[in-house]
Parts: C-alpha cells; sequence; structure tokens
C-alpha cells in the first residue's frame, strides 16, 4: 500500500516545493532591495496583463514544452537527459536547411518538412550518447553534456565558416524566404475576431507543441512501447526478465526526447527569428528539466511548467526592463526550482509521509 | 614556430590548466567517495564571485580567497544536504547548484557594484602577483633552460604551485592514509564500511568539503588571479571540461594532471592561433574548443581503454533497518 494517497504525490509536493522555491526567491528579491510584491504584480501585469505580454510568454512556453516533454520521456526510461540544448540546437540546423536551401510553396508543407528535419536531427544528436550508454555503458549524463559543447562548437563553425552570407559580419544564416513565415498568433486569431498583438511571436508551433503532449501521453500511457519505457524505468531487471531489452528502450527513448528536443526549432528559429543565429536556443534545453521535474513526467504537468516557466521568462523579462533587478533573477528561480522539486525531493516527501501515515492510524 | 613562442605557449597552458587541475582534484575526491559532482562550474563561479568582491572591497586578495572558499563550500554544503542527508539525485543537485551560482552572482553582483554583473577591477593587493624565482632575472640569458626556467617554472601566482603541489598531496592523501583508504572504500562499497564501523556520512560529507575547498580556490585564481575580477559566467565551462579531464583521467591524481595540461595546451593553442593551418589543412579554432569534449567521449566509449567510474557513485546510501 501506498504511504500517501496519490492526489499528495502529484499535486500537493510539487506545489509544496513551488511554494518554498517562491518563499526563497522573495527572500532573494528583498536581499538586494526590492520589494517582492511589486515585482510579482509587475511581472504579473508584463507577461499576462497584455495580449503582447501573452504573446511572449506563450513563445517561451512553446519552446519549454518541448524540451520538457524531451526531458520527460527520457526520465520515464530513468534517463537524465542534459543533451537537450544542444539537440536544439542540431534541430535548429535542420530547420535552417530545409528553409533556405528548398523552395517551398506553401508554409504548411514547409512546416511539415522542418518537423521532420528538425526531429530527425535532434534524434541524430541524441543518437551517439544513447548508443554509447547501451552498448557501452558510457554514463548519458556525461556524454549528453560533453553534445552541449561538441553542438555549440559545431554550430559555431558552420554559422562563421559556412552559412553566413557572403559579406556579412555577423554569424547567422540569410533570413528564410518569406514563403515560410509561419502565422504567428496574430495572423490565426485575426480572421475570428480576436485581435491578438502583432508584435509578439507566438505562432502556430504552439499548436504543434500541445498535439506534441497529446501525442506523447498517448504514447506513455496508451501504447506498449510507452508501456516497456516505464516498466524499464521502474525497474531493468523486471524488464528484462518480461524479455523487454534494455537495448532498444534505450535507443528507443532518446531518439524519442532527442527528437522532441529538436522540433523546439520550429519555434524559435523559423517561427521567431526565421534565420538561424548563434546561441538561438538561450538555454531552453536546460529549463526543459525544471519544466519536467515540476510536471512530474506527466505531458499535462509539463504543459502547466511550461506556461508558468514562459510566464517567469517574460515576467522577467519585463522586471529587468524597468526595475533594477537583472534577468537572471529567473535563473534562480530556475536553480531553486530544480533543487525543490529534483534534488530536495526527499525533504518535503519525508515529512508529508509521516504525517499521513500518522492521519491514517488515526482514521483506523 | 620558433623556440620563445613555444615556451611562451607552454606558459600559458601552465596557467590555464590551473583551474582545471584544480576543479579537477576537487572532483576526483567527491567521485572517489561516490558522489558525483556536475556543480564543479558553479562552486568554481560563485567563489569567483565572492573572491573578487570581497578582495575589491577589502583590498586583500587573501580574505578574498577566504571568502571564495567559504562560497564555495555553502553550494556544496547544499549538494551533500541534498544528496546524501536527503538522499535525492546528486545530478539533478548539481545542475540546480550551476544554476544557483549563474543567477546568483549576476544578481548580487549587480546588487553591490551596479556594473553589469561584474565586479570593479582589481588593483595592487587585490590579486595574486607573480612570484618570481630566485634568480629568475640572472638565468633568462642563458639558452633554452634560461627561458624555461624564468617563463615557464618562474613567475606564476602562489595559486599555480600550490594547484601543482594539491597533486602529489592528494595521491598521498588517497593511497597512503587510512582516512583516503575509507574515502575510497565508500565510493566503492558503502555497506562494507559501513559494517566496519565508519560512518558513510560523515566520510561522504568530508570528500564533499573537500572538493568544495578546492574548488574555491580555483574559482578564486580565475578571478583574481589569472584575470583581474569577476565577470558574468566567466568559469565558462572549466568546470565540465574539468569533469572531462577527471573520466579522462579515469579518477587518477597524476593522470588527471596529465589530462588537465593537455585540455590547458588546447586552450592555450587555441587562444595564440585563431585558425591552423596545417600545410594546406586549415583546422578551424573551433575543433579546438571542441576537442576536450570529444576525446573525453572516446574515452568514455571505451575505445582507448575502459573508463570505470567508482562503483557506488551517484548511489545513495541507505543504511539497513
Amino acid at each position: 500500500m501506498d504511504k500517501m494517497p496519490k492526489w499528495a504525490d502529484v499535486v500537493l509536493i510539487p506545489l509544496i516545493s513551488l511554494i518554498l522555491a517562491a518563499i526563497l526567491s522573495a527572500l532573494v528579491i528583498l536581499g538586494i532591495g526590492e520589494d517582492p510584491v511589486a515585482a510579482v504584480n509587475m511581472m504579473v501585469s508584463g507577461a499576462l496583463g497584455s495580449t503582447y505580454g501573452w504573446g511572449y510568454t506563450l513563445y517561451y512556453a512553446t519552446n519549454f514544452m518541448f524540451t520538457g516533454l524531451a526531458v520527460a520521456v527520457a526520465f520515464h526510461a530513468r534517463l537524465f537527459n542534459i543533451g537537450g540544448e544542444g539537440q536544439a540546437m542540431l534541430g535548429g540546423l535542420g530547420v535552417a536547411l530545409v528553409c533556405l536551401y528548398v523552395p517551398w510553396p506553401h508554409w504548411t508543407i514547409a512546416l511539415l518538412a522542418a518537423c521532420a528535419a528538425s526531429m530527425l536531427f535532434g534524434a541524430i544528436w541524441a543518437a551517439i550518447p544513447a548508443y554509447l550508454q547501451a552498448r557501452r555503458g558510457s554514463h548519458i549524463v556525461i556524454t549528453t553534456i560533453m553534445f552541449n559543447f561538441i553542438a555549440a562548437a559545431f554550430l559555431n563553425y558552420m554559422l562563421v565558416n559556412v552559412m553566413r552570407p557572403v559579406g556579412s559580419m555577423d554569424p547567422a544564416t540569410a533570413r528564410f524566404n518569406e514563403s515560410v513565415h509561419l502565422p504567428t498568433l496574430h495572423e490565426l486569431l485575426a480572421p475570428i475576431g480576436i485581435n491578438f498583438s502583432k508584435a509578439a511571436p507566438a505562432n502556430v508551433s504552439l499548436l504543434v507543441a500541445v498535439l506534441a503532449c497529446v501525442v506523447v501521453w498517448a504514447l506513455i500511457w496508451r501504447t506498449r512501447l510507452g508501456y516497456e519505457i516505464r516498466a524499464y524505468g521502474h525497474s531493468e531487471t523486471g524488464a528484462l526478465y518480461a524479455g523487454i531489452s534494455p537495448y532498444k528502450i534505450t535507443m528507443i527513448a532518446m531518439l524519442i526526447s532527442g527528437a522532441l528536443a529538436g522540433l523546439m526549432a520550429i519555434n524559435n528559429v523559423m517561427g521567431e527569428a526565421e534565420r538561424l543565429v548563434l546561441n538561438s536556443t538561450e538555454g531552453a534545453g536546460f529549463i526543459g528539466i525544471a519544466v519536467a521535474l515540476m510536471g512530474r513526467s506527466h505531458p499535462f504537468g509539463v504543459f502547466l511548467a511550461a506556461i508558468l516557466f514562459g510566464f517567469l521568462y517574460q515576467g522577467g523579462a519585463e522586471l529587468a526592463l524597468w526595475t533594477n533587478i537583472p534577468r537572471e533573477l529567473i535563473v534562480v528561480i530556475q536553480a531553486l526550482v530544480i533543487l525543490f522539486t529534483g534534488a530536495l525531493d526527499n525533504m518535503v516527501r519525508m515529512p508529508l509521509e509521516k504525517i499521513f501515515l500518522a492521519l491514517r492510524k488515526g482514521n483506523a | 614556430m620558433d623556440f620563445l613562442t613555444i615556451i611562451q605557449v607552454l606558459d600559458s597552458t601552465v596557467r590555464l590548466a590551473t583551474p582545471l587541475l584544480l576543479a579537477c582534484l576537487a572532483g576526483l575526491f567527491s567521485e572517489r567517495a561516490g558522489i558525483f559532482d556536475i556543480g564543479l562550474e558553479g562552486k568554481m563561479l560563485m567563489s569567483a564571485f565572492f573572491s573578487a568582491a570581497v578582495a575589491a572591497v577589502t583590498g586583500s586578495v587573501w580574505l578574498g580567497l577566504l571568502a571564495g572558499i567559504a562560497a564555495s563550500l555553502v553550494l556544496a554544503g547544499l549538494h551533500g544536504l541534498a544528496s546524501i542527508t536527503f538522499r535525492g539525485n546528486q545530478l539533478i543537485s548539481g545542475v540546480a547548484i550551476n544554476f544557483l551560482a549563474a543567477g546568483m552572482t549576476v544578481l548580487i553582483a549587480q546588487d553591490w557594484f551596479q556594473q553589469g554583473g561584474r565586479t570593479p577591477s582589481l588593483i595592487g593587493g587585490g590579486r595574486f602577483g607573480p612570484i618570481d624565482w630566485p634568480l629568475s632575472e640572472t638565468l633568462a640569458g642563458v639558452p633554452v633552460v634560461g627561458p624555461v626556467y624564468s617563463e615557464l617554472l618562474s613567475g606564476h601566482s602562489i595559486l599555480v604551485y600550490i594547484a601543482f603541489l594539491a597533486v602529489p598531496a592528494t595521491w598521498w592523501v588517497l593511497f597512503r592514509t587510512r582516512f583516503g583508504l575509507r574515502l575510497r572504500a565508500v565510493g566503492e562499497n558503502p555497506a562494507a564500511v559501513d559494517t566496519a564501523g565508519v560512518s558513510v556520512v560523515g566520510l561522504r560529507y568530508a570528500a564533499v568539503m573537500i572538493c568544495g575547498v578546492l574548488c574555491g580556490i580555483a574559482g578564486a585564481y580565475l578571478a583574481t588571479a589569472l584575470q583581474a575580477g569577476f565577470v558574468k559566467d566567466m568559469t565558462a565551462g572549466r568546470g565540465f571540461i574539468a569533469l572531462a579531464a577527471l573520466i579522462f583521467a579515469k579518477w587518477r591524481p597524476w593522470h588527471a594532471m596529465w589530462a588537465c595540461l593537455l585540455f590547458g595546451l588546447l586552450q592555450a593553442i587555441a587562444l595564440r592561433f585563431q585558425n591552423i593551418d596545417l600545410g594546406g589543412v586549415v583546422i578551424p579554432v573551433q575543433v579546438m574548443d571542441a576537442l576536450p569534449y570529444v576525446l573525453t567521449v572516446v574515452i568514455l566509449a571505451g575505445f582507448v581503454g575502459k573508463a570505470i567510474p567508482p562503483r557506488a557513485g551517484g548511489e545513495p546510501y541507505v543504511k539497513e533497518r
């Protein structure tokens, strides 16, 4: 019998962890001589107070949904994929190649091709660490970290030496063709009479991200493969006994994970920048770790956590614009969320389990 | 390439290898005791900031060094709390510590100095100066031996010599003392250590704290000796290169020194020559940037001798009841 009811595990623990992280963040804001209440007000009005704010919040959230799902799928197979950043960078390269060198007649076809290319590139970048883990026993955390740095150097090389247009000083590709422009939320919502901010970068990729959440949910909880991934994650020996190949599951889980991280590029490269620039991922691959931990590796949880982090990101940008609080506050909050929901999970869990045990004895 | 250029590149290799070496030995203590630490980067960064900040305010680099070590120890304690006391995931804890340091340093720097997340430039007593060995001026003119003595060996800051002396010290502690034997045992088979009546928790905390001290020195070296002040994200992945060197060295002190010197050499070459022209074939600078990581993956893959980590690494120890 479980020590705690399921709702406590799914809702209460993340909530308490989040409150702890929020309290500490407030203390940090107090510590640098600013008012936490005013800061929260400004974040809410800046991120959610206008369609412009929402447009940015949802744009960031789209990135985090992809990277959060990527980390979550790997977590289900008890694999820790820190390489989302590198996989998303490579995904960007795939999108750039597809968008630059093929004359697409319409954005819908271009989007499908870009999805395929970004997933392929992301998956390839995850495949090598996955193979080394499955066949050679090299620790996947270390290899994916190394692959992040290798990806950064590789992309730097590609942008500076290969893909930079002649005569340009900027280490970036040329701007994509107008025909691959993805419709923004403004363009999507205008026909049905909703006036959404023109300047905000949220685009049709958001729908792809939501679709990805649904597909991942179905994959993990409604298919045989998902069952095998979860079984392997719970117990490797158990899975082996049930005839599940650890090699196959490690490879497949990591390929899916890499593909999801790579898919992020349709949002930031194709949807927003419309060209590939250096450091286009802006750390979204790492935020995926926080998002997956907070969302308890469940696609719906990832969806909510991604929106929360999108809000934090946009709100933090507003704070940096109008107050003396630097943007790095978001990095601190992100660290605290990872710390409390990931590393210090037991600090919240152990006392709660005691409380629930005591309550149960009292009732019996 | 003439002789003097080679000496200069080697000289800068020593300077660049020092923070890697200190961080690598830090990781060595921690991982030998079974605590994975991917938070080396964060601890170095935190120490770099606090050492530079305190040195800038007080004008004393030694106080700065102490402050840097203290800051690194706080993060090490946090890592210990998460991974030893609460038996959390050591890797996730390391990731959190890296982000915590990246964010907090800029936040506090902005609050204290209002210079866009950096400290004022350190001058005079706020920095570790070079230590000139006796007769280095006189011997500089002697061919071959002269430049090696006066450029390569002499004229580094005290932390460089501490880092290289830490290598035999680490070897001696780990392989010639009772503490070292127990520390290695706790990373291989904590249950056996526990059965022998030695505290697993105590040993692991000790290892994590030693790791904190060494990372603190590494960070202080970056901000107060290699450069003159703290700038945002100044560790620039050195913690991960140190981690790579640790694996490359297969968790052994002397090998760690050679691995760090190799990676330092790669950095020195990348700094001095942008693109290297080898008789028609141009090696772009990015290859030098990526090489430490590629080499580590190759070593990890077991194609060039297998890298076997301490057996109980990453596993929290649960005492049987």
